[in-house]
């Protein structure tokens, strides 16, 4: 299982790529993070989502 | 005044007016960007919504620089990594550092914000840190690298207007750094005020999201702050101590 938003997710073995377009993210307006370090664009591509991983995925809303 | 820039991190803007995006429909961002002049806005990070959800930056028009803040933060840590996170999604490097452990009057944690500043400035962040009007803190921002400070006038969201009226007149006067009066600003006329002062720029998001004609304020606020700059530049009239003081001619006078 993986962490994703704080919520535990049967997704171990695909890649951060997979996940994000399966989910319909928007990859150009996101940013990763795993395991509290950030996940650079260039590598959604080639990182596999292990158990145990804890990943934030965020965008932009309205504030001040 | 057409010389007149504000500058933030090397970046030169004419207007001085910067928007919050929080608490109103994404469609009116572009009518309220348009009628406040607004060349800086305000953004939150938040885990982020999958599919069909609307994305805000699809809202702000071109051109437009985008002002991240770090609220949700209690710690410098915190801090630093919602604005690591905010540059990665790749819209530049402005942060607005908000750090607050209060949550009933969401007042800023002055330490916590320098530290998170001095961390953010190495790693080449344009640091606008939002502050208690301190003047200890504010110079302790600027050794930290700020690009501005941005003292709150009242308690967010209060649209209660300058109630650090002098504390936000002695940054004015000490600091060399531009003071951007954030939070608290309610009506134009504060905002006009505060850049009478001497403010470099006026930061407002609730004073629109709750008017009644939210772009008919966005404009209201453009001409407040432009008023009260122009006033600035120009140098106030003096005010008597007691007494009064004719306009018009002591001479000449139909009586005798």
């Amino acid at each position: 299982m993986v962490k994703i938003n704080g919520e535990e997710l049967n997704v171990t073995g695909k890649t951060a790529e997979q996940f994000l377009l399966e989910n319909g993210y928007d990859i150009k307006r996101v940013a990763v993070e795993l395991n509290g370090d950030i996940l650079p664009k260039v590598q959604y591509e080639c990182t596999i989502l292990q158990d145990g991983d804890s990943v934030e995925i965020v965008s932009f809303v309205g504030g001040g | 005044m057409n010389n007149d820039k504000l500058i933030l991190g090397g970046q030169e803007f004419n207007s001085r007016f910067i928007l919050g995006s929080g608490k109103y429909s994404l469609n009116l961002i572009e009518a309220a960007v348009r009628d406040a002049g607004a060349e800086i806005i305000t953004l939150a990070v938040r885990r982020a919504n999958t599919k069909e959800q609307e994305n805000i930056l699809d809202y702000i028009p071109k051109g437009v620089t985008l002002l991240p803040n770090t609220s949700g933060a209690r710690t410098a840590e915190e801090a630093v990594r919602i604005a690591r996170l905010a540059r990665e999604i790749g819209c530049g490097n402005f942060v607005k550092i908000e750090i607050m452990r209060d949550t009933k009057y969401l007042l800023p944690d002055n330490n916590e914000t320098v530290k998170a500043t001095e961390i953010l400035a190495k790693e080449g962040f344009v640091v606008l840190p939002y502050m208690y009007p301190d003047l200890y803190a504010a110079r302790d921002l600027i050794n930290a690298g700020a690009a501005a400070v941005m003292p709150l006038a009242a308690p967010i969201g209060s649209n209660k207007g300058l109630a650090t009226r002098e504390f936000i007149q002695i940054l004015v006067d000490e600091i060399d750094l531009p003071v951007i009066v954030d939070a608290g600003i309610g009506r134009p006329s504060q905002a006009c005020e505060a850049m009478e002062m001497g403010a470099a720029a006026i930061m407002a998001n609730t004073a629109l999201a709750t008017a009644g004609d939210l772009p008919l304020m966005a404009s209201a606020f453009k001409n407040a702050v432009e008023a009260g700059r122009k006033a600035y530049l120009s140098g106030l009239g003096r005010v008597l101590s007691r007494g009064a003081s004719a306009s018009d001619p002591l001479t000449g006078f139909l009586r005798d």
